[in-house]
């Protein structure tokens, strides 16, 4: 039988020589449209990805409508952030196994070394629940506790980058970095982590962006009046008292909110308290409309931010399209180059050779086709990979790479890919009737 | 020539004339929608800012160290930094004018807010939404945008406050469009409008022809020309300059400038990359996505097409082999070289017909997926049209060398066996 095989492919590379144009015309095809996908795949993986796959079940984002219904005219969602004061109401009542509010910061640090530049760096303010909640690795050191959140204790928790940078990657903990006019002590040092899609700030970004600089309490941060780096929508400021306090008690939406819920009776008790703090907040008269709490486990979270690029999801629907031609156009040309040995086939088959035997023998050729157009593809999706960034945004493309997977999957599909549509072609070529062919002959 | 013979014929190979017939159908669907798409974004692209676009440079940077509160005192601090900036740049040889700006079109850093006709309407849907921007009396001549009704600003409109301080100019400049929204009879000016919520009006005293939102994305896609311009230096621990430089002299003047501003306060920060840019980088970078759609749309179409040709070349050319005898015998009944070529052309036209018609079905339904999905605008007629020629075109042109070497096979071929 492997002799048989061995003997098949050596035929079909003979028929293949045959017909050169026909045969590089089909690899090609298969290359393109292979290529064209896996490109576009590629992307799509990279940015659809579940960047806490162990723990995205017990993360959630909640939303309650702080503006309401009027403000949203017809169908808009309501605000995807939090105000200062109903932020701080849930964070409060602590209803949650764990829950911190985060809001992204830009800060000068400035070098102890005076001889050195102060640059840029950015991070978030969170709660001490951040660190357990996203299960955050450290290098050294670890993150701050619910008293220091208290305390407003001016602590810091800094990326491995910023640590290599400013301690050349020495155990940091104890030491202090200045930002902007406040010292900040340092509890611990993150090793490198950056999960992307950043969940916990698409409110606010594309969520690609480069691992944050730092983490410092929230409570320090507002104490230092320090404005948040991300989003601040407001519905109007009428009434509004200026400065930094009427900011916190005005109805701009800045903060996000994020709670661990452990199992399901959990996620059933909070949204009912969020629906509660709504009805509450009603009766109180500050909101003059039905309750209307969200709750979003991560991945919804991410499908309700549209964290996937329209561009991406587009691209990936026209390459599989694509594809699909590309498809339809190698059925068309194997059939014609099956066909074209209708009489070949008809003298094997009185020559006793069975259908099961042709069909091996032409899947076989087919299957050849099916690797060569792999390659082609294989190469093919390395251009494409090197140009994704003209088309994506380049913190997307930098994370797209070729990867042993990719590879697998791009020969993988050329070769499913071929085989599925040397199909037709081979089953005609297997019904070919040998008596016909003969007798014309 | 009559149609029979060729039906009768096709009917004999049901596949392939369904293979050529579904990939046509498939390569005008993916065709006109994808020249729709490129089309779309080209025109998105294409659109002006209302901003004389060349010789303008935005400069960001961030004072190190400087008060950070709100309280008078930080506040008069800070505004004094950002007069010495101004005065700086506004002496830097090859500089013609400088405003300081919270933001500038296709920034996509956003300052947006409501105005409304009525005091106090706490309601963003109350008339109009905009976007501000906030420079100081050479703002117009800095972004270059036309005032085509009205007074400029003079140094006495300009005061300052505190970034977060929420009260509102007592003067602005809107761009037509939104006068016109607001008071469609054309009388804005001198009116007052109440920014924002404001129980307090701030007066109309120019319009200017077109400035564009500091936005591109969809969610400003219902106002994209309403912005108001405001009279107002805002003082924070940062600041965004935007300079005209003189023709010629705007490289000379992007080289220069963080070093000039250093120079008169060392403790800043200006990013490498991306602290002083040109208008010309601010535009490519916010419309770079649609570009590299449009770009990607174009090739997909290119080699979608080719490879339908290369399709329909291979089956035609099987055909035309396997009929040799047939078309030989033709030949010697007295067909012309030109009847042979004439009814493969025929044939095609007819698949690629039937093609077609699958087609525009199928580039319906993808432009209402499109449309479900992604946003899309409804596809006019006439992208399916033109869709529909190229690919009959394609088809024609693919069929023309084998039904040339069809229409060279000679007589005498009937007279042999096969």
């Amino acid at each position: 039988m492997e002799s048989m095989l061995a003997y098949y492919l050596r035929l079909g590379v003979r028929s293949l020589r045959r017909n050169p144009v026909l045969t590089v015309l089909m690899v090609l095809a298969i290359g393109v449209g292979v290529a064209a996908s896996m490109t576009t795949y590629a992307v799509f993986r990279a940015v659809s990805a579940n960047p806490l796959p162990d723990k995205s079940a017990q993360l959630f984002a909640p939303l309650i409508d702080v503006w309401g219904p009027q403000e949203r005219g017809n169908g808009d969602d309501i605000p995807d952030a939090f105000t200062y004061t109903d932020a701080m109401a849930l964070m409060r009542d602590r209803k949650a196994a764990r829950q911190t509010a985060i809001y992204p910061l830009n800060h000068t640090l400035i070098p102890a070394d005076v001889s050195r530049e102060p640059f840029y760096v950015t991070g978030y303010a969170a709660y001490a629940d951040f660190f357990p909640m996203f299960e955050t690795p450290f290098v050294y050191g670890g993150g701050w506790n619910r008293e220091q959140d208290d305390a407003r204790a001016a602590v810091v928790v800094i990326s491995s980058q910023l640590n290599q940078q400013l301690f050349g990657g020495a155990n940091s903990v104890g030491r202090s970095v200045r930002l902007d006019d406040h010292d900040y002590r340092i509890v611990g040092v993150m090793a490198d982590w950056n999960p992307r899609p950043r969940f916990y700030d698409v409110n606010n970004s594309g969520g690609f962006n480069d691992p944050p600089d730092f983490i410092l309490p929230f409570t320090q941060a507002v104490d230092t009046h320090t404005d948040t780096a991300g989003n601040n929508n407001c519905y109007g400021s009428a009434g509004r008292d200026p400065g930094w306090d009427g900011w916190l008690r005005s109805n701009c939406v800045w903060v996000s909110l994020w709670v661990e819920l452990p199992d399901s009776a959990a996620v059933q008790a909070y949204r009912d308290y969020l629906q509660g703090y709504g009805a509450e907040q009603n009766r109180a008269g500050r909101f003059h409309w039905p309750p209307n709490a969200q709750l979003f486990d991560l991945t919804q979270w991410l499908q309700h931010e549209k964290v996937v690029p329209p561009e991406t999801r587009m691209s990936l629907l026209l390459s599989l399209g694509f594809l699909l031609v590309c498809l339809v156009n190698t059925v068309g040309l194997l059939l014609a180059k099956f066909m074209r040995r209708a009489g070949e086939i008809g003298v094997r088959r009185a020559l006793g050779a069975s259908r099961r035997e042709i069909w091996t023998q032409y899947l076989a050729e087919a299957a050849m086709v099916g690797v060569a157009g792999g390659v082609v593809g294989l190469l093919l999706t390395g251009v494409g990979m090197l140009s994704i960034g003209l088309v994506f945004d380049p913190e997307i493309a930098r994370m797209t790479h070729m990867s042993v997977g990719l590879i697998g999957l791009t020969l993988l599909c050329a070769l499913v890919a071929t085989v599925v549509a040397a199909f037709y072609p081979t089953w005609r070529a297997a019904h070919v009737q040998p008596a016909w062919q003969l007798k014309s002959q | 020539m009559n149609l029979p013979p060729i039906i009768a014929a096709l009917r004999k190979h049901k596949a392939g004339v369904v293979l050529i017939a579904l990939q046509i159908a498939l390569t005008l669907a993916i065709v006109c929608n994808a020249i729709f798409i490129i089309y779309s974004r080209v025109e998105n692209v294409q659109r002006p800012t209302g901003m004389d676009e060349s010789n303008l440079l935005l400069v960001e940077q961030q004072w190190v160290g400087a008060p950070s509160g709100d309280d008078a005192a930080s506040i008069q601090k800070q505004d004094s930094m950002l007069r010495e900036d101004l005065a700086a740049l506004r002496a830097m040889p090859g500089v013609s004018s400088v405003t300081p700006i919270n933001t500038i079109p296709l920034l996509n850093s956003t300052w947006g807010g409501a105005v409304a006709l009525k005091p106090g309407t706490d309601l963003r849907g109350g008339d109009a939404r905009t976007v501000f921007y906030y420079g100081d009396d050479q703002v117009l001549a800095t972004l270059g945008v036309h005032l085509v009704a009205g007074r400029n600003f003079n140094a006495g409109d300009v005061t300052n406050k505190a970034f977060r301080d929420n009260s509102e100019p007592d003067v602005v400049i809107i761009t037509k469009a939104l006068a016109d929204k607001l008071f469609p009879k054309g009388d804005a000016l001198g009116k007052g409008i109440y920014l924002n919520g404001d129980t307090k009006p701030s007066t109309i005293i120019g319009e200017v022809e077109r400035l564009q939102v500091s936005s591109n994305s969809s969610w400003v896609s219902a106002f994209t020309w309403n912005s108001t311009i405001g009279p107002v230096r805002l003082n924070s621990n940062f600041a965004r300059y935007a300079i005209r430089t003189k023709p010629g002299q705007l490289d000379t003047v992007r080289r220069g400038v963080s070093n000039l501003l250093y120079r008169v306060n060392p403790m800043r920060v200006i990013d490498d990359e991306d602290g002083v840019r040109s208008f010309a980088d601010i535009r490519a970078e916010a419309y770079r996505a649609d570009v590299g759609m449009a770009v990607l749309m174009g090739v997909v179409c290119l080699i979608l097409l080719a490879v339908t040709a290369a399709g329909i070349v291979g089956l035609t050319s099987f055909w035309v082999g396997q009929r040799h005898r047939q078309i030989g015998v033709r030949r010697a009944l007295g067909a012309r070289k030109i009847d042979i070529l004439h009814y493969f052309q025929l044939e095609n036209l007819l698949i690629a017909g039937v093609g077609a018609v699958i087609g525009i079905g199928l580039a319906i339904g993808l432009n209402l997926l499109l449309i479900q999905n992604f946003e899309m605008d409804r596809m006019p007629v006439v992208y399916v049209l033109s869709g529909l020629v190229v690919v009959m075109v394609l088809g024609q042109a693919a069929v023309f060398v084998p039904a040339r070497r069809a229409s060279n096979v000679p007589p005498v071929v009937a007279t042999r066996s096969a």
